[in-house]
């Protein structure tokens, strides 16, 4: 399979980038779409150019690391992460253009790799749950209802990648922040935290610069792992009781 | 000595201390606090929307008392200012219900401007690969807003102040309505405004619903289908009334 590839090329995060013209040949249809990208990055050093830097590192569709627009989509064509997308699902000829999350919250580094620590700093204000660290608990010392249990688990899915944001027209965060809250909120071990933590990851998500949420439903198409829709109004709901 | 009693204490103070908390529980609440926020912002946009829509209800349905003749409706916008007598004065009643929408509007307005800055500030770099996005309901909210809020200003010119209206009959609003739906600018007007409306309350209602945190899995289908039926229900009653009057069935 030969393919015409339209890249992000960016030197660095205060210069200016561009779409590059890049032709890739011999892709068998089960290379992943990383590993067409590595095909291509091999051809490049060989010419003695720069390959293109991308962010991966499990590549098993579980660490969240990976993440670009392919044609427009995040992640691309299939609800999957970029390193799960296999090349099966492009055909023979296909020009695929290959660009950056773009949000004024992720700056870009270099190419395909943005910052993704407005995440990280969300989190800080409030993903987790403060307790006494040590041995593990006793399973049976907190009964959580199954109810809760699957709705945590639900929201706990959430790998970070930062999909919604890449596809939400408003560069918003809100699935991303929905998911953390909504998994410790209705946990009996986040309870504690409930109404401050709710309150602290919101004020933090507006600080880092994120848009809001207009209700379009793009995060939750774009989201590898299926987080809901619902997370949001729920997300919602906990900030107007706290 | 008192060194080493102080160092005694800190020791103990260690042994005993729980993991430090950022101070669990609830902080003062506060409106300013609210309005800060992107998502308190989205809820006042949500209960100013719903106020709105609620009035539009009632106001479609005394519009068609139009088709009941004129004394009908000329007899409804009378009793409509002498609602609350004698606790409140004449007229009273509707200029309280207008300072409530002029309330509502501007909150409305002010919180959609502020949050579609941040919004477009929040991807300063646009996609090259350009795909088209979301419903067209949602995707016109803005220009859609936009539209509405320049018809309500031509539209109270129209037939409340009755500057613009053909003939300008203070307390005949039906001969108002007539003189007015008899001119092709205003009737086309009227009914583009109608079915920006009709897109706006679509995605909006839903979207109330979304943000005030009510919606969930189970109740989604349903409130979408109330969106939809709301939607057609207030364009269909508001663009009867135009459609008749140019159909001369109404006269």
């Amino acid at each position: 399979m030969n393919l015409t590839l339209r890249i992000w090329r960016q030197q660095g995060p205060d210069t200016p980038g561009e779409m590059t013209e890049y032709r890739v040949s011999g892709i068998s249809e089960d290379m992943s779409f990383l590993e067409m990208l590595d095909t291509l990055n091999e051809e490049l050093i060989l010419r003695g150019e720069r390959p293109v830097a991308f962010d991966h590192d499990c590549r098993e569709g579980i660490c969240g690391a990976c993440g670009m627009v392919i044609n427009g989509q995040a992640h691309g064509p299939e609800r999957t992460t970029t390193c799960q997308l296999h090349m099966r699902h492009f055909t023979d000829g296909d020009t695929v253009d290959v660009e950056p999350w773009r949000a004024g919250a992720f700056p870009v580094v270099r190419d395909l790799v943005v910052d993704r620590s407005a995440l990280d700093r969300i989190i800080g204000s409030g993903g987790y749950v403060t307790a006494p660290t040590g041995s593990a608990p006793e399973a049976h010392a907190t009964p959580v209802p199954k109810e809760a249990a699957d709705l945590a688990f639900e929201h706990a899915e959430c790998i970070g990648c930062g999909a919604c944001v890449a596809a939400c027209p408003n560069g918003s965060a809100m699935l991303f922040t929905a998911a953390k809250v909504v998994h410790l909120n209705v946990l009996p071990q986040g309870a504690p935290e409930r109404a401050s933590r709710v309150r602290n990851m919101v004020e933090t998500m507006d600080a880092e610069g994120f848009g809001g949420c207009t209700n379009t439903g793009e995060c939750a198409t774009a989201c590898p792992k299926g987080i809901p829709l619902s997370g949001i109004a729920r997300l919602n709901r906990e900030f107007l009781r706290s | 000595m008192v060194m080493a009693s102080a160092t005694r204490t800190n020791r103990t103070n260690q042994a005993t201390r729980t993991p430090r908390t950022p101070a669990p529980g609830r902080r003062p609440s506060s409106a300013a606090s609210l309005w800060r926020s992107s998502v308190g912002k989205k809820a006042v946009m949500a209960v100013s929307g719903l106020v709105m829509l609620a009035y539009l209800v009632a106001h479609m349905l005394g519009n068609l008392k139009v088709f009941f003749g004129p004394d009908d409706i000329n007899g409804y916008a009378h009793w409509l200012r002498t609602i609350g007598e004698p606790f409140l004065h004449h007229g009273w009643f509707l200029w309280l219900a207008r300072l409530v929408l002029l309330a509502a509007v501007l909150a409305h307005g002010t919180a959609a401007y502020q949050l579609s800055r941040r919004d477009l500030r929040a991807r300063p770099v646009k996609y090259a690969h350009r795909r088209q996005r979301a419903t067209y309901a949602t995707r016109t909210m803005r220009w859609g807003g936009v539209i509405l809020g320049l018809f309500v200003v031509w539209h109270i010119l129209d037939l409340t102040t009755l500057t613009v209206n053909p003939a300008a009959e203070e307390g005949h609003p039906y001969q108002n309505i007539v003189a007015s739906f008899s001119t092709w600018y205003s009737g086309a007007v009227y009914c583009l405004a109608m079915l920006a409306l009709g897109l706006h309350v679509r995605h909006g209602f839903w979207s109330a619903a979304q943000t005030l945190g009510v919606n969930n899995p189970r109740r989604d289908r349903a409130l979408k289908l109330g969106a939809n039926a709301l939607a057609l229900l207030l364009t269909a009653g508001f663009l009867s009334v135009p459609v008749a009057v140019m159909a001369g069935l109404v006269r």
